[in-house]
């Protein structure tokens, strides 16, 4: 036991996944509270409390940043970097370049929502961080592609294993997409002010072209690369169809590049593309499903694990939500829906049940499993693992049932006509009736953000036992040695 | 016979050939937009924002109102009457970053000017439930207290100007400008004149209801007094601009 320890932490470079995981709980806890937080300043507007910094208008981005690049990219970071070692059987490529990127993408992060809170930003959804934070996070983006094939090259397997086509998909279309969408003018090389290089309908396109597949590659692809992995490890079964995967992977990485343009339905846009993009969108049902099909199936023989093992429980729940999400997401890319939809919380609503059902929830499950595995020691709680599971679920639900209600409303209360022709309802009528839904959406992100505080209870715990493991082990080494 | 173990056991093919799968729905998308010239409408009246209302277009970015605000009203009835025309593309040609939004947590704002009085702005946005009591919108009081900071203006437009935005920097510009928007809109493009404009404006227009300084409130409701004027939509059939969509 104590030799297979020794030589795994020489063979692989965990010492930067340990960084990473560990910043994810971090950003997890912060991006959370930060919702929680302006979650309560829509429904109780005198949280924005006359204060500049800590208004809904600058916090959000600060929210967004912080989930989705802090704690969803951390998590990626840490996975890709555990999965792409142990299935090359190879350490990581770039001793400093690795350490590099973690401390490089941390910065980012924080840079980032302390800028917006000062007010300095792109005004554009998801890529609000002004240049000089774009072009660091190029550089920490290049250096984790650099990293990452690095440490393909290098394998000792011939095959280059699933999750990891999945990996490389998501960082070369990140790369892609972040270089397009903040070509941008600075007003001087001492300003942290810029100006979109593109200007009305060709800088939405390229805008939601960028934002939808930050969903499709940074919250999708990237966490199908971690599913492929933790699931088939936590079940202990192969995956459930090899070819199933090499369709869907090429299905799901050509297609989501066309449905950027469904968020952009009836406006100034031409037609033809938003048409072109709610084809697209129908179509990716596809191959969304196929992964979801595939990581499902994986458990066929073993469902009996859902009673016993909560981080199980994590992994298939996250899956079904990731279903259900792509279900929905074409239903609202259909024109028709799309009317009624959008500009309401019902877009807010369906991103957060991928979002916290699925990126969030597989995120969980794979961390639970990873974390003990690093610090060579087991999970401090499993009970508390069984009771965050409850949290966040009962959590996730609240949440996206108060928006789809609130979403449907305000949809139909904006379009309603009475019997003379006239509108029904002015706008802030509308806005009085989500009072409610609002209280209730936040609770839901309560219940989800206690998880995530018990969650961070639990690992933290689990490091400090696998620190005293270690701390106790060269004694043992050196007594076994016989010394 | 090809087999899906050559992509598999190569690394670089694989690269290859993702970064062919990831390129090509952008390109189709993207692409045309910027040659297909019907994509922004043939329309008079569109123009660069004064310097004045350009510095109120960046104060509405910093404080993230496209977060709950659209500006982009939809081709239907309810929209209509609810906030008039429907946008046109032409109407956001000027616009770096674009601000149509995604989300109407409050209602729509691309023909919001002209509808309130500035003092109704400025009563609203320092405190916005004391005229619409329902509202869930933070009050900006800062906005009023701190005085507009235009020592970069120049700057600013210059980089606009990099983008495509026609602000002049010589004669020939300012003469194409004259050309094309008329002269009193053209010496308000005139970037060597551009901090003189921006004072003129803000004391002229008395956005926020106080001449002793220029305030951030100036601009901002300077820019909101803007969006959706310019086009004069009585000047067009009600279907002039079907065949662009």
């Amino acid at each position: 036991m104590t030799a297979t320890e020794i030589s795994s932490n020489e063979q692989y470079n965990f010492e930067v996944v340990k960084k990473f995981a560990f910043m994810a709980i971090i950003w997890g806890l912060i991006g959370m509270s930060i919702g929680v937080y302006i979650a309560s300043e829509l429904a109780w507007p005198i949280m924005n409390m006359d204060i500049p910094y800590i208004t809904f208008g600058r916090l959000r981005p600060a929210h967004t940043s912080s989930v989705i690049f802090g704690f969803g990219g951390s998590a990626l970071f840490a996975t890709s970097y555990y999965i792409v070692q142990r299935t090359c059987q190879a350490r990581l490529f770039g001793e400093g370049l690795a350490t590099f990127t973690f401390w490089g993408w941390q910065a980012a992060i924080v840079l980032a929502d302390i800028s917006y809170m000062l007010g300095y930003t792109q005004a554009r959804e998801y890529a609000e961080m002004e240049w000089p934070i774009d072009l660091l996070i190029e550089v920490t983006w290049v250096s984790y592609l650099i990293v990452f094939v690095g440490t393909i090259m290098k394998r000792k397997q011939p095959h280059i294993y699933v999750a990891n086509w999945f990996f490389l998909s998501f960082i070369l279309a990140t790369a892609l997409l972040h270089t397009f969408n903040n070509l941008a003018v600075p007003i001087s090389l001492f300003s942290m002010k810029s100006y979109s290089l593109f200007a009305g309908t060709q800088d939405a396109m390229t805008q939601w072209w960028y934002g939808h597949n930050a969903v499709g590659f940074f919250l999708t692809a990237a966490f199908l690369g971690m599913m492929y992995y933790f699931v088939p490890k936590q079940a202990g079964r192969p995956i459930y169809s090899y070819r199933l995967s090499i369709v869907h992977f090429w299905a799901l990485s050509f297609l989501y590049m066309w449905v950027g343009a469904h968020h952009l339905h009836w406006t100034a846009l031409p037609d033809w593309t938003s048409t072109l993009a709610a084809t697209f969108s129908i179509m990716l049902l596809l191959p969304s499903w196929g992964g979801m099909i595939n990581g499902i199936m994986t458990l066929s023989g073993a469902w009996d694990k859902l009673r016993t093992d909560p981080i199980m429980r994590f992994m298939i729940v996250a899956l079904s939500f990731y279903g259900m999400a792509t279900f929905e997401g074409p239903l609202m890319a259909l024109k028709d829906v799309n009317a009624l939809s959008h500009y309401t919380d019902w877009t807010v609503g369906h991103v957060h049940s991928g979002a916290l059902g699925w990126v969030a929830m597989i995120t969980f499950g794979s961390l639970y499993h990873m974390i003990p595995k690093l610090w060579n020691t087991k999970i401090w709680s499993e009970k508390l693992i069984g009771i965050h599971f409850w949290l966040a679920t009962i959590g996730v639900l609240m949440y996206i049932t108060a928006m789809w209600i609130s979403g449907i409303t305000q949809g139909l209360m904006w379009r309603a006509f009475d019997q003379y022709g006239n509108l029904q309802y002015s706008f802030v009528e509308s806005v009085a009736a989500m009072h409610p839904l609002y209280v209730m959406r936040a609770f839901g992100g309560m219940f989800f953000l206690t998880g995530m505080v018990l969650m961070a209870t639990n690992i933290m715990m689990t490091i400090r036992q696998g620190g005293r493991a270690a701390a106790i082990s060269p004694a043992v080494k050196l007594a076994s040695a016989g010394v | 016979m090809f087999k899906h173990e050559w992509i598999e056991t190569n690394i670089g093919l694989l690269a290859v050939l993702t970064m062919l799968a990831i390129s090509i729905g952008g390109l189709v998308e993207i692409a045309p937009l910027f040659f297909l010239k019907d994509t922004v409408e043939k329309v008079d009246g569109v123009r660069p924002y004064t310097p004045l209302e350009l510095r109120g277009r960046d104060i509405y970015q910093r404080e993230g109102c496209y977060l709950c605000h659209s500006q982009m009203i939809r081709p239907f009835r309810d929209e209509a009457l609810r906030y008039g025309h429907y946008s046109l593309a032409a109407e956001s040609q000027y616009d770096h970053p674009f601000q149509w939004g995604s989300k109407r947590t409050g209602p729509d704002l691309a023909r919001v000017g002209k509808k309130y009085s500035n003092e109704w702005m400025t009563q609203h946005l320092v405190s916005p439930r004391s005229v619409v009591p329902q509202s869930v919108m933070p009050n900006f009081p800062w906005l009023l207290t701190t005085p507009l900071d235009y020592s970069d203006i120049e700057d600013r437009m210059r980089a606009l100007r990099q983008t495509g935005v026609p602000y002049s920097l010589n004669q020939a510009e300012y003469n194409a400008n004259v050309k094309k928007f008329g002269p009193d809109t053209a010496k308000l493009l005139d970037i060597t004149h551009a901090r003189q404009n921006l004072i003129a404006q803000a004391e002229q227009g008395d956005y926020d209801g106080d001449r002793s300084h220029i305030s951030e409130m100036d601009a901002l409701v300077a820019y909101l007094q803007v969006l959706g004027t310019m086009v004069d939509f009585r000047k067009y059939d009600d279907d002039a601009f079907v065949k662009y969509r």
